[in-house]
């Protein structure tokens, strides 16, 4: 049963063109995700085990996934970002903004229909779907031109939408958090196609679309020369701007359809607390995946396994008895660990003035 | 833009925020009755001492071109470490506030020693402690814990009185003391004038043979001990300890120091424009409370705006003092 998750993200890496570098560059998220989910085994025997109750594949597996997946959208979303030696801190609130904006433009009345009383949404769903899709590329949009345009540091020209991102949030919802009653909306976060819950078949589909245009098109390059060295990249012809706001502007479509799913899955838009320091565990993930804060090589697949890293750790937490709240400081201890571990390998390459060999 | 030597373009940003203080408060006098009077003014010191002890210590950090994400985090560990040892096992405050300070020190020399000796991003690694700040409070409890003892009360509720009816608390003097500090090692130090240094330029200070390394660790540790201290004001203001204090509070402290006129690049700025960009945060927050009918999320907005619009100033700044290089 094991097998049946962990091929997953080795197919998304299977298209990149240099096959040996990147399993190599795989092998250590995917370890330490085979480790965690080694031992949230053994100290759960059923951990493994996938049944199927009335159509769908039920199991701690497919719990992870389906637990993972905004967050695996958000860290896709964030890996280009990261490449190009930026970084978006304002997901969080972009999560918060779309679940509002889609939870407010459905709603759910209540009428009466052939004598049962039926719930219909405020605005056709499609419509509100995309209107909050529009809002997230919106935010991305003005991400990047902050920061292509007026070239503010990334960190700065995001931490101005972190910070007022949630008033516009609360601003849509008037403070309340806003409850859906729309069926048809709640298939985003927690319906089941095929046995398998939908969320995943949109990471699924977000994450192929994204791989094809890094590793068939020339754009995958182009970021990363942007993320190596940005002078270099405009001398070399490349329209640098352009490539950093379609790059925010995707991570912030990302984070617009993370934020349906989130509301989509517990039915209702919190304008305080929906995506809550979310921006921390994507940059987490980008970072388990082997992407280098410092810019330049990134890897999606990497970044999806991350999230997965991410999860699995909390529900080993949750698992093994040990109390949430120590959570945050099992996090941070992996984060200054994988930190660590990458300043090795950079001061590897200040020492030897050679190719730089990423983990 | 700057063709006469008497300005210089990096007082702009700190004159435009005074100027914006002084415009707010006066529609604020203008606009509501009552709020035109000396108390509303201390309350404003009263209220935010916590932030301007922050901002002080964040202020430095960023001009040395760094960030410390982890303030708010430490200040609510402070706060539980205090409440608990002062309720739960009865520790006087003259031993619990050198030990939060302590704390507070050590969790940021700790990060600065990371930042230097394996060349990570101030960034990443100040997330690293402000996630294991916050996720210790809650190894302590997970609950609010209330203080009662005696001594503690005793400073929450001191008045110093001023001038007729007008006090200020403990806090407010507290506060003063490190913006006084603050620019004393900013201005008048060696210490000081290698952060400034730094902040233009590390590879050249390094070059000038600058300690480079020893200072940027200082300058974190002075942030931890300001945060802790800052944790010492909350646990006084709030008396209680709670694993959600000062939560975002790390944005605020930025913003503060980034209307405050400090560029963020590192390099420019007045660790008293921290002050005043505190000030401001604190006057937009009574702005938003005495007119009543709007709700607090506009205080975010407002600082959003505040804060984009102050970046973009500092951007065109920038590329004047370009312009003006270049065609010298």
């Amino acid at each position: 049963m094991k097998a049946e998750t962990m091929p997953q993200p080795a197919r998304f890496a299977l298209p990149a063109p240099l096959q040996g570098l990147t399993r190599r560059r795989l092998f250590w998220p995917c370890a330490t995700l085979a480790l965690l989910l080694i031992i949230n085994g053994a100290f759960n025997p059923n951990f493994f085990s996938i049944t199927v109750k009335n159509g769908h594949l039920y199991g701690a597996l497919i719990d992870i996934l389906n637990r993972a997946a905004p967050l695996m959208l958000v860290a896709v979303g964030m890996t280009p970002v990261i490449a190009t030696r930026g970084i978006d801190i304002s997901v969080g609130a972009v999560v918060a903004i779309c679940g509002a904006v889609a939870a407010s433009l459905i709603g759910g009345t209540l009428i009466i229909q052939n004598g049962t009383p039926v719930y219909v949404s405020q605005t056709p769903m499609v419509l509100a779907l995309l209107i909050a899709l529009g809002a997230g590329l919106l935010c991305g949009l003005w991400n990047g031109a902050l920061v292509a345009g007026a070239g503010m540091q990334p960190i700065v020209a995001t931490l101005i939408l972190m910070v007022a991102g949630r008033g516009v949030a609360q601003l849509i919802t008037e403070g309340q958090i806003i409850t859906v009653y729309y069926e048809p909306f709640f298939i985003i976060g927690n319906g089941f196609l095929f046995g398998l819950p939908v969320s995943l078949y949109i990471v699924a589909a977000v994450a192929l679309l994204m791989l094809l245009l890094v590793h068939r098109t020339a754009l995958g390059l182009f970021i990363e020369a942007v993320g190596i060295n940005p002078v270099a990249a405009r001398f070399a012809g490349l329209n640098a701007r352009r490539i950093l706001i379609m790059v925010y502007a995707f991570c912030g479509l990302c984070a617009a359809i993370a934020g349906l799913i989130v509301a989509s899955n517990v039915k209702s838009a919190d304008g305080n607390n929906a995506g809550l320091l979310m921006e921390l565990d994507a940059i987490l993930a980008v970072t388990l995946g082997g992407t280098s804060l410092a810019g330049g090589r990134f890897s999606l697949a990497g970044s999806l396994i991350g999230a997965l890293i991410i999860q699995s750790l909390t529900y080993a937490i949750y698992s093994l008895g040990v109390p949430p709240e120590i959570n945050m400081v099992v996090k941070s201890v992996v984060v200054l660990t994988v930190c660590l571990m990458q300043s090795d390998s950079f001061r590897a390459t200040l020492l030897q003035h050679l190719r730089r060999e990423p983990r | 833009m700057s063709r006469n030597r008497l300005f210089n373009p990096a007082l702009l940003p700190l004159a435009v925020t005074s100027l914006l203080f002084v415009l707010t408060f006066g529609y604020g006098a203008v606009a509501y009755t009552g709020f035109l009077s000396s108390q509303v003014f201390l309350n404003l010191l009263i209220d935010n001492a916590f932030l301007v002890v922050v901002a002080i210590g964040m202020s430095l950090v960023i001009l040395t071109g760094g960030i410390d994400l982890s303030v708010g985090s430490i200040i609510a560990l402070v706060t539980m470490v205090s409440a608990s040892l002062v309720e739960h096992h009865h520790w006087p405050v003259y031993v619990v506030v050198p030990l939060c300070l302590a704390i507070g020190a050590g969790f940021g020399a700790l990060m600065g020693c990371l930042i230097h000796f394996f060349q990570l991003q101030p960034f990443i690694v100040t997330l690293g402690g402000m996630f294991l700040a916050r996720g210790l409070c809650y190894v302590i409890s997970i609950d609010s814990i209330e203080i009662t003892d005696p001594a503690y009360m005793a400073i929450a509720h001191h008045k110093i009185m001023l001038w007729g009816e007008n006090f200020i608390s403990i806090n407010v003097v507290i506060a003063l003391a490190v913006v006084a500090l603050g620019v004393f090692l900013a201005h008048y130090t060696r210490f000081g004038r290698t952060v400034y240094a730094i902040g233009g330029n590390e590879r050249s200070a390094v070059l000038m043979g600058l300690p480079v390394g020893r200072t940027k660790i200082l300058v974190y540790t002075f942030s931890g001990t300001c945060s802790a201290l800052a944790g010492v004001v909350v646990t006084f203001y709030m008396l209680s300890g709670y694993g959600l204090h000062a939560q975002g509070m790390e944005l605020d402290a930025i913003a503060a120091v980034v209307i405050g006129g400090t560029l963020l690049t590192g390099g420019v700025g007045y660790v008293a424009g921290s002050l005043v960009g505190v000030m401001i945060l604190g006057v937009i927050q009574s702005l938003i409370t005495f007119d009543g009918t709007l709700s607090s999320w506009w205080t975010r907005i407002a600082v959003g705006v505040l804060l984009c619009a102050f970046c973009l100033l500092q951007r065109g700044l920038e590329h004047g003092g370009k312009r003006q290089l270049a065609a010298a």
